[in-house]
């Protein structure tokens, strides 16, 4: 929806996520968002839009348009694809400021944290690291 | 030989009862770390409980205790590698540390510029990087041996390579990512023609098969305890006793010190010159108990069980769609390193996991051999002497389960 807040799109995940009971349930929605992730314009998957510290590779471009910035993204494992597919969903079509300030707290309640440990090495917090520093990028360039 | 019963050598591991996401674990990561069997465990507790205090200087009855069974372990991994003096064996962190004390005191001594060493392609990172650093430092040439489709490495090759300016050839005895057992016997002999020393890595081989060092004539052999059944955080180098006396330290203070004045320093002897700081007291001696279970279990034992398992893993792939396996040497330790065709390495492990199956996956600390197969990262199945044919049989009906889901 477009004018749906952060929290908004946070609590969907969430309540989508809660059907699942089965673990392979929940991996299957990651791989089949991850399946349709739309793809990255090949323009933009170059070396200098990798994310550091993955064990595959993501690639992220953002852009800004009229306050707001829109993420896009890939990667050549498809559980990562699905994973940033989530965080873009999530934070795409907002005002830096939103993104900067907002706890993502979806990741928690959806058991996505098992993979937020800066050990693990796919790597989620040097994603949401990332798109939190384009928003910091955008934000200060505006003030 | 005695009996190879393996109920009774999985009864000796805990963690093999634990269960990961309620499935009982499958642990299929052994060439990175062994899981530690009772014997150690019980070693280090009681070390701790009753023994501890530092070794070596104290007068005391406890440190008596703890040099007496400090320098026991030294004489029981003597006697496991078949090394001929106690002071050729050198405890340290691991194989990392060994091959850098070597890399860095003989490179200082011994090499020079326009001088080159030889390792092999398939070296782990640990047996690459200490040797390209002093070849840089001392403007020396590295020169790579290369391997072939199956990841076995051509003797001719080898020979042409040596020139009148090779000070060592390092090389890994097993690799860690192809399996390939490396014929170190024949490099060290062809190295020796022309009086060349040759370190051998030997973290992959020493869980697997029995290594004589003096049978295999070679110069340095280095190997990490937590590979072995053994704890973390100790190792081991050994060292002929000519090269060791002609290296020079390479940390100083503790009990590597014969006379310190503010002018002048002399170093103690063998083995001593080389263990500066406190040792690794309760690791040494739970080294030595994994050596002790690990010769009451039997090479032969080993062997023959863990071939088995590699046999029936092999067997079992050639059932997987798209499924390829590096390394096909014919003597081959026993893992299974693979990709799956249109597949990500990190999605099937992650995927593995859930099942409850512990694999590794990615460069594997071998950059060189995923650039030479032109892929990002690969899945390797490692096995020990506890692994069972049904732990396999659960993998691939677990890995069919996987591809499924990612296609």
């Amino acid at each position: 929806m477009e004018n749906q807040t952060i929290n908004q799109k946070q609590d969907e995940i969430i309540e989508e996520f809660s059907m699942f009971e089965e673990w392979m349930d929940k991996y299957e929605y990651i791989i089949d968002l991850g399946k349709h992730l739309p793809l990255i314009s090949a323009e933009y998957k170059i070396d200098n839009n990798l994310i550091n510290g993955c064990q595959s590779k993501v690639w992220v471009h953002a852009e800004y348009k009229e306050g707001k910035i829109f993420f896009t993204a890939d990667s050549d494992a498809i559980i990562t694809k699905g994973i940033i597919g989530l965080l873009i969903r999530t934070l795409s079509g907002h005002t830096p400021e939103e993104i900067v300030n907002t706890e993502l707290y979806f990741i928690d309640k959806t058991g996505l944290s098992e993979h937020l440990s800066p050990t693990r090495s796919n790597g989620l917090t040097a994603m949401v690291k990332q798109l939190k520093m384009y928003a910091m990028v955008f934000k200060m360039k505006n003030s | 030989m005695h009996e190879f019963d393996l109920n009774n050598i999985r009864s000796n591991f805990s963690i093999l009862e634990e269960k990961i996401y309620n499935k009982p674990l499958v642990y299929f990561d052994n060439a990175a770390t062994t899981q530690k069997p009772h014997i150690v465990i019980n070693t280090l507790d009681k070390f701790y409980t009753v023994k501890n205090s530092n070794i070596h200087r104290g007068i005391y009855y406890l440190s008596q205790q703890a040099t007496d069974a400090y320098e026991k372990a030294r004489e029981i991994i003597k006697n496991f590698m078949n090394a001929k003096h106690e002071h050729e064996i050198i405890f340290t962190r691991g194989t990392t540390e060994s091959i850098n004390l070597v890399a860095s005191t003989f490179s200082k001594a011994f090499l020079n510029e326009g001088d080159n060493i030889i390792i092999s392609a398939m070296e782990h990172h640990s047996n690459l990087v200490p040797w390209q650093m002093a070849c840089n430092e001392k403007k020396a040439k590295l020169k790579v041996l290369p391997f072939d489709e199956n990841g076995e490495i051509d003797l001719e090759l080898l020979s042409k390579l040596i020139d009148f300016n090779t000070k060592l050839i390092a090389i890994t005895h097993v690799s860690n990512t192809l399996g390939t057992v490396n014929p170190v016997k024949k490099i060290i002999e062809i190295a020796h023609k022309y009086n060349i020393p040759v370190l051998i890595d030997g973290a992959q081989a020493i869980a697997h098969t029995k290594v004589d060092v003096t049978e295999l004539d070679c110069d340095f052999y280095c190997f990490s305890g937590h590979k072995l059944y053994g704890p973390t955080g100790i190792g081991v180098l050994y060292g002929k006793e000519e090269w060791l006396n002609k290296l020079p330290p390479y940390q100083y203070g503790g009990e590597m010190i014969d006379r310190v004045t503010f002018e002048h320093t002399t170093f103690n002897v063998l083995p001593f010159k080389f263990e500066a700081g406190t040792a690794h007291i309760s690791g040494a001696l739970g080294l030595a108990s994994a050596v002790n279970f690990v010769q009451s279990i039997g090479f032969e034992n080993i062997e023959k069980h863990e071939t088995e398992l590699l046999n029936y893993a092999t067997k079992k792939s050639q059932e997987i769609e798209g499924m390829r396996i590096y390394g096909n040497a014919q003597h081959k330790a026993s893992l299974i390193t693979f990709t799956i065709e249109g597949l990500h390495h990190f999605d099937i492990g992650t995927l593995l996991d859930k099942f409850g199956i512990a694999v590794r996956t990615g460069h594997f600390c071998t950059q060189p051999i995923m650039d030479i197969f032109q892929v990002s990262g690969m899945v390797r199945a490692s096995f020990a002497m506890y692994n069972t044919k049904e732990e396999i049989d659960f993998f691939f009906e677990s890995l069919n389960k996987v591809i499924k889901m990612l296609r």
